[in-house]
Parts: structure tokens; C-alpha cells; sequence
């Protein structure tokens, strides 16, 4: 089906979020949709789903305006949207999530629905077993769910939302010759990202979208340095590494377990010295952030020791570990890490030394207003945190980080922010490593764990790799390794999958 | 203690229970759909006196219940409308409520004190009475008891067994994808909450027209059973088959504690009539004690197979709420 975009405009308030987007995508091709975050991209593609409406501009399908008013309504007219984080039913059944938004009957017969999934599976040579829970997928299966799901209701437009995130090298190949295979057959496949890479690879034509414009549209052979110019409105350098390692131990791992109630990890060994930077990559409920908090003491470990300074600390809270200059920075920024109705210099005069009952508001506003000078935050002492963006909300949780840290322990540290402040807040973590501190970090973008890691971690289903230098591997086998293959390579006993 | 007065007492468990398994099933229903009606203690009286007083006005228990499944759809339709039209706290405005239908129902029902009035007599189920055991404990009962055991069966088919039921965890789980399949989630969250707030609704007459038969303003001894109704909610894990086996055990509690009175002198009478709501605040801890740090830090100090055995037992009583009770749904 031929999609046509016609002038459409969205407001969110007082933000334009979509400015006059026309844009037309031809049948059977897959159309690539490119931006920063807060580029407009997940707007627009919301407003051809059906779940907002433009406030200005018109959709065409093949030729005749159609009015979409719902999610329901799309997928009539066959437009279905696979969003980034799937919207599914974790604590259902696979078969169940196909029958609920189903047109079957009261009780619906479930043997039809086999017959007919399978049928659809075997096309695209997808093995998911439909009795499981959903919340036992990964999330390359649960956009397997969703393709499927789509299709069987007659889609034959498929929107993806960032669809490459949180996926590994092997299934992300699997959705890329997926999407080939509909495209193909004669759908339209919009392929929305912020991945130049994933759009390069993939994608018949490239839209780009800047600050809510469609600022070009570009076709193969793509030239990376012009779309990035595109995306960015200039070009954008990632800083050099620099080396600020040491060799004085801060945090020793000794034959570390431990158990969640899904997953167990056993004999982990790890030495980090100051000025290091480690990198945890695995996909998301590995065994990463169990690690993570069990460094920081918001897990107590069945087994093994945690030394941090030479002083053995297993089994301690993290406020005990914290006085030892441990700081832990949780991946959801609002519900954990900052106070949602507080302004910035009430933030820090939460974290400040002074212990007395009364605030100094006077000493307070110097400390603010030299923190957000220093950390370049775009807001003022009296700004409320929420009214932040996500960047400088970032900037804020590290300016409210003491000086003295010795191990820094992060979720994230970069997720959902443009590459600009991405860049900085690495200048900054890495500033905190010249001076000595020693920093672990989980983070979904592998990129992002090969350039400012020195050595890593990698953890799949609970096992975990020693860890390996960040010089002596590259993209593709962590991809491989995230996802399970290859681990005989690293000198280990094999998996049992 | 006889046989067959056994069998009688048990009969009577059965009766007894029937309107906190209205009101559990009732709740169980709203807050499958994310919304919470805290006013189930108030409606129950307040049913109560109505259902009461418009039996005794017009004759007829029927219209007794009718009158009852009314006012507590109304009082229902109130929290619907506060919280997801107005988006108002579900749990401020559900405690006043619980509150005042209390108090109104104490106020209005003034003229109605201690007047006789019609009661539900017992129908007995022809052939079925007869088998052994069985007959005398569920086909000799009032029909409001039969119709409490269909409900409880009827509301588990349709939430488990249906497509529109499946909509409806999907309603109170994660809206936006309800959303996007097809659902009108507000108009959803409209009609099961005004559903079970009529179930509720119901719990009130069939104490004032069977158990409790009668009206006695602050000392018909209906003060709490809501709240109870509202606790074992949770310990059914919003499952009715397992809210039903909350309301039994609830009632047999209180049934034992009547029946071991007499042979337990030490023990003032006070405690044995009080243990059950205790025991259901122990038991509704068994069930949500597993998720939490604390467990978890205690868990892990212990020896491998002790630890496996208490993670399974407490990972079998678990049960999740739906993930948005009590979340008002913004489309974006």
C-alpha cells in the first residue's frame, strides 16, 4: 500500500513537535525514518497509527484520504505500528495476546487461531511457543509476537519504532531478512531510528527529521557524513579514548553467586582499579543489574566475597557501602533517581553535607548555582526537576554526585538522550576516572560500551564472561555473545541452551 | 458435636459466606479493569438497609435485591465518574464514600429499626437434595446462596475463558495495548466498575433479607465485612475461584470461633470472635510477602535447600495485582 503524509502538523503545547511533514512512501519498499531523539519521528508515526491525531495535514493510502482515529481504525485501513517498547501483555499467554484484540467470537476456539499462527511462523520461520508467558520472551520475540499479530489482522503497512534496541546481533539479522521478506511481498515497511548503521543496512530510502522538519530525504548509496550533518544540522565527533587506568585496586569480586528468582549467577571474579571504566553489556535481564546492585549492596550475594578499599563489605546495605565512596545511578531517572516537585537547589540541600534540621538557603543557591554553570544545565536554581529534559535531568543527577566517589555504578547512563549530551556526560565520567574514581556501567548500546569501556563484562542468561578488553573485540562478537553464540571462543565451557 | 450437626454447620458456612462472595467477586471485576472501589464496606450497609426497607415497603425481596444491585451501582458509577472522567484519587474518594453510605445508611434506615420483614426462605434443589452429604451442605440452601457459587464460576469463565475477558486483564494490565487492540478502555472501565459495585450491592440485602435477616441500625454487626470483602480480594490474587476460597475460609473462621467457644472457657469470648480478622491480615501477608527486599536479603543468608523450599512455597501463594489498579489511562 502507497503511503502519503500531506502537511501535517502536531503541537504538544507549545513545542512543535510535527511542522508541515509531507512525505510519500511507495508500496513494497522500506522506507527509513532518521532523527535524534525528540526529532518528531515516534510523533509522526503516532499520528499515522492512529494513537494522536494531527492537528493539521491529511493521510492518503493509495491515492484516497482516509481519517484514522484510532489504533483500531489503522489497523482496518492495514496500517499496524510494532512500538519500542512492545505494547503487549506480559503476564498472558503468547496465544492469548493474539486473541484479545481478535474479532473471534465469545469463546473463541483456540485450536483455528494454532493452526492459523503457525501457518504464519512457518513463513518467517519464527519458533515461538505459543502456551509461554509473554514475560518470559526476549524482546526480539515479543516484536516477532507483534509482527505476527499484525499481520494476522491484515496489516500490510508495518510502522517500527526503534525496533533495534535491547536486541541481539543474530535477532536483529532475523528482523532485517523478516522485513526484507514483507517488503517483498509487497508491504510497506516504515523503519523508524536513530541508528545509522541499522538504517544504512536496511532501509530503500531515508527520511530525516530535525527538530520536528523533514530536513531531506536520501537514497543508496548513502553518504553516513551528509545524513549525519542531516540529523545533527552539523557534524558530530565522538571524543578520542583516553587511558586514565591505574593500577591501585578499588572494588574486588571473589567468587561472587547470586540468585533472583529467575535467574542465578555463579563464580564471578572481577578486579576493578581506579580510573577504570567497565562496561556490562548482555541483553536486558541477563544478570547485569543483579551484578550491578550487588556491587552497591542492594543484593545480598549467597556466596563469595565484595571488597571495596581492601575492606570486606558482602552482604553490607548500601549506606554502609556508600560511606566507602560507592554512588549508584538508577537507569529511571524520575521514579528513582531525582524527586518529582523539587526544585534544583532543594535537590541539592537534600544531598548536601549539612546535616542540620533548617536549610542554609543562602549556602545552597551558591552550590546550585555553581553546579549548573559547572555541569551546563539548562534550567535555573529554582527549576523543578520534571520541567527538565531528559539530558539535563541527566546533567542534574551527576551534578548531585559528592566529589569523592570512589566507584561509580551505573544503569544507562546515556539512554533516551541525544548524542550531544551523551558526549558530554562521558567527558564528565570521564574526568571522575582522571581524579581516580572507577566506574561499572550496564548500557544496551554496544557502541557505546566498545568506545568508553576499558574491559567487559558480557552476561547471557546468567553466565558471565571474563572480562575482555575492550581493544581485543569489536561490534560483531558482542553482538554474537549477547545473544549466546560464541562463547567457546572465550575459553569457556559450553553453554547449555 | 454430631455428625449431621457438622453437615448443618457447614450448610451454614456455605449461607453465610454467600454475600462476601458477592462482594469479593464484585471487586474482583472492578479492579481487573484498574479501578478500585474502596466504598465496599459503606455499600454493603448501606444495601443493606435499603434492600431491607424496600422489601419491607413493597413485600417483595425480590425488589429487595433489585433496590440493593441499584444503590450499589450508583455508589459505584460515582467512583467511576471521580476517577477516570475527573481523574481524582481513587482511594479519597472510595474512603469517604465508605464512610458516608455508613453513616447514611445508620441515619436514613432510623424508621426501619427492628421491624419484621420478608425473608428468603430455602429452596430445595428436587433429586439433588437427596444425595448424601453433598445435599445437605449445597441443594438445601436459599437462592441467593446457589446463585453466590454460579456467580463465582460465571465470573471466572468469563475473565479466563472469554475474548471480551481477556480484554478486560488487558484493561486493568496496560491499557495502551488494550488501547490499541480495539478497546474503549474508559467506557470498559465505566461498565465493570458499575458491574461490580451492583455485585456489592447485592452482599448488603442478602444479609438483611437471609443471614442477618432484618435491620438494626449500628448493631446489625455489618461494620467491617467490607473491608474484609476488600482484603480478600488480594489474598484471591483477583481470581475468583481463589477469592471464593478466601470468603469460605473467612466464614469458617468465624463459624469456628462461635463453635469452639463453648469448649475453650479460659479463652474470653472476645478473642475467638475477633482471631479471624487477624488470620486474614496473616494470610494476605503470605501472599505478598515474597516480593519483598527484606524476603530476599533473609533468603539469601540461608543454607540452598531450605532457601529453594520457602522461594517456592511463597512463589506459588504470590499473586500480582493488575499492573495499572488504580492508574487513570491517558491515551499518551
Amino acid at each position: 500500500m502507497e503511503v502519503s503524509l500531506i502537511g501535517i502538523h502536531k503541537y504538544f503545547g507549545a513545542v512543535h513537535a510535527n511542522e508541515d511533514i509531507t512525505l510519500k512512501i511507495p508500496s513494497g519498499s522500506i522506507q527509513g525514518i532518521l532523527g535524534e531523539n525528540g526529532a518528531g519521528k515516534s510523533t509522526l508515526m503516532k499520528v499515522l497509527s492512529g494513537f494522536i491525531q494531527a492537528d493539521k495535514g491529511e493521510i492518503l493510502l493509495n491515492g484516497k484520504q482516509v481519517v484514522i482515529e484510532s489504533p483500531s481504525d489503522a489497523i482496518q485501513h492495514g496500517i499496524g505500528m510494532l512500538h519500542q517498547d512492545p505494547l503487549d501483555f506480559p503476564p498472558m499467554k503468547v496465544i492469548d495476546n493474539f486473541i484479545i484484540g481478535s474479532r473471534l467470537p465469545l469463546f473463541p476456539k483456540k485450536s483455528v487461531v494454532y493452526r492459523e499462527i503457525t501457518q504464519l511462523q512457518k513463513q518467517f520461520d519464527f519458533d515461538l511457543d505459543l502456551e509461554a508467558y509473554v514475560e518470559s520472551l526476549t524482546v526480539g520475540e515479543r516484536q516477532q509476537l507483534e509482527i505476527l499479530r499484525l499481520l494476522w489482522l491484515g496489516a500490510s503497512v508495518l510502522i517500527l519504532d526503534e525496533p533495534t534496541t535491547g536486541i541481539s546481533a543474530p535477532q536483529k539479522n532475523k528482523l532485517f531478512e523478516t522485513l526484507r521478506l514483507l517488503a517483498g511481498q509487497g508491504k510497506t515497511i516504515i523503519f523508524v531510528s536513530h541508528k545509522l548503521e541499522d538504517v544504512e543496512q536496511l532501509c530503500d530510502r531515508v527520511a530525516v527529521l530535525r527538530q520536528g522538519k523533514l530536513v531531506g530525504v536520501e537514497v543508496p548509496p548513502y553518504n553516513i557524513e551528509s545524513l549525519v550533518t542531516l540529523m545533527f544540522g552539523k557534524l558530530v565527533n565522538l571524543a578520542d579514548r583516553q587511558d586514565t587506568c591505574t593500577e591501585t585496586p578499588i572494588l574486588r569480586v571473589e567468587d561472587l553467586a547470586l540468585e533472583s528468582p529467575r535467574l542465578r549467577i555463579d563464580h564471578v571474579n572481577l578486579e576493578v582499579r581506579e580510573g577504570e571504566v567497565i562496561g556490562l553489556a548482555g541483553m536486558e535481564g541477563s544478570g547485569q543489574l543483579l551484578f550491578l546492585q550487588a556491587c552497591a549492596g542492594l543484593v545480598r550475594p549467597i556466596h563469595g566475597r565484595i571488597l571495596i578499599n581492601n575492606k570486606d563489605l558482602t552482604g553490607k546495605r548500601y549506606h554502609v557501602l556508600m560511606k566507602e565512596g560507592v554512588t549508584y545511578l538508577p537507569a529511571s531517572r524520575m521514579e528513582e533517581g531525582l524527586v518529582m516537585g523539587l526544585t534544583l537547589n532543594e535537590h541539592f540541600a537534600l544531598a548536601g553535607e549539612n546535616q542540620g534540621v533548617f536549610i542554609d538557603r543562602q549556602a545552597i543557591q551558591e552550590v546550585t548555582s555553581t553546579r549548573i554553570k559547572e555541569f551546563n544545565i539548562k534550567g535555573t536554581p529554582r527549576s523543578t526537576v520534571e520541567s527538565l529534559s531528559g539530558g539535563n535531568q541527566q546533567r542534574a543527577l551527576l551534578a548531585l554526585m559528592k566529589n569523592q566517589h570512589s566507584l561509580i555504578l551505573m544503569e544507562h547512563p546515556t539512554r533516551g538522550l541525544d548524542i550531544e549530551s551523551s558526549i558530554w556526560i562521558w567527558s564528565k565520567l570521564k574526568n571522575r576516572c582522571s581524579s581516580g574514581s572507577a566506574i561499572i556501567f550496564i548500557s544496551s548500546d554496544l557502541e557505546e560500551i566498545l568506545h568508553y569501556s576499558d574491559r567487559i563484562l558480557v552476561f547471557f542468561a546468567g553466565k558471565v564472561s571474563p572480562p575482555i578488553p575492550a581493544e581485543a573485540t569489536h561490534v560483531d562478537q558482542l553482538g554474537q555473545l549477547i545473544g549466546g553464540k560464541g562463547w567457546d571462543k572465550l575459553g569457556l565451557p559450553d553453554l547449555q541452551l | 458435636m454430631t455428625g449431621i450437626s457438622i453437615l448443618i454447620g457447614l450448610a451454614g458456612i456455605i449461607t453465610a459466606a454467600a454475600p462476601i462472595v458477592f462482594a469479593t467477586i464484585g471487586e474482583t471485576i472492578t479492579e481487573r479493569a484498574g479501578v478500585i472501589n474502596l466504598s465496599v464496606n459503606g455499600t454493603i450497609i448501606l444495601t443493606a438497609m435499603v434492600g431491607f426497607a424496600t422489601a419491607v415497603t413493597t413485600g417483595s425481596t425480590l425488589l429487595g435485591f433489585l433496590a440493593g444491585m441499584l444503590v450499589g451501582g450508583l455508589v459505584s458509577l460515582i467512583i467511576a465518574f471521580s476517577s477516570i472522567t475527573l481523574k481524582q484519587s481513587q482511594v479519597a474518594v472510595g474512603f469517604v464514600l465508605a464512610l458516608l453510605c455508613r453513616d447514611l445508611a445508620y441515619f436514613l434506615g432510623n424508621p426501619f429499626m427492628g421491624l419484621s420483614g420478608p425473608r428468603l426462605s430455602n429452596f430445595h434443589i428436587p433429586l439433588l437434595k437427596d444425595i448424601p452429604l453433598l445435599g445437605v451442605l449445597f441443594f438445601r440452601q436459599d437462592v441467593m446462596t446457589y446463585l453466590s457459587i454460579l456467580l463465582i464460576f460465571a465470573a471466572w469463565i468469563w475473565i479466563f475463558r472469554t475474548r471480551p475477558g481477556l480484554m478486560l486483564q488487558g484493561i486493568g494490565e496496560r491499557p495502551a495495548a488494550a488501547f490499541v487492540r480495539g478497546a474503549n478502555v474508559n467506557l470498559m472501565r465505566y461498565v465493570y466498575t458499575v458491574i461490580g459495585g451492583a455485585l456489592v450491592g447485592l452482599a448488603g440485602p442478602v444479609y438483611s433479607l437471609s443471614v442477618k435477616a432484618g435491620w438494626k441500625g449500628t448493631i446489625s454487626g455489618l461494620d467491617g465485612i467490607g473491608w474484609i470483602a476488600l482484603a480478600i480480594t488480594i489474598f484471591g490474587g483477583w481470581n475468583p475461584l481463589r477469592a471464593a476460597f478466601g470468603a469460605y475460609l473467612f466464614a469458617l473462621l468465624q463459624w469456628a470461633g462461635l463453635v469452639l467457644q463453648p469448649s475453650l472457657p479460659n479463652i474470653p469470648s472476645q478473642v475467638l470472635q475477633v482471631a479471624p480478622f487477624p488470620l486474614m491480615i496473616l494470610a494476605l501477608l503470605l501472599v505478598n510477602i515474597g516480593n519483598t527486599e527484606w524476603i530476599e536479603r533473609t533468603l539469601a543468608g540461608l543454607p540452598e535447600d531450605v532457601r529453594r523450599l520457602i522461594a517456592k512455597i511463597l512463589r506459588s501463594l504470590r499473586a500480582s495485582p493488575p499492573a495499572s489498579l488504580g492508574v487513570p489511562f491517558e491515551q499518551d
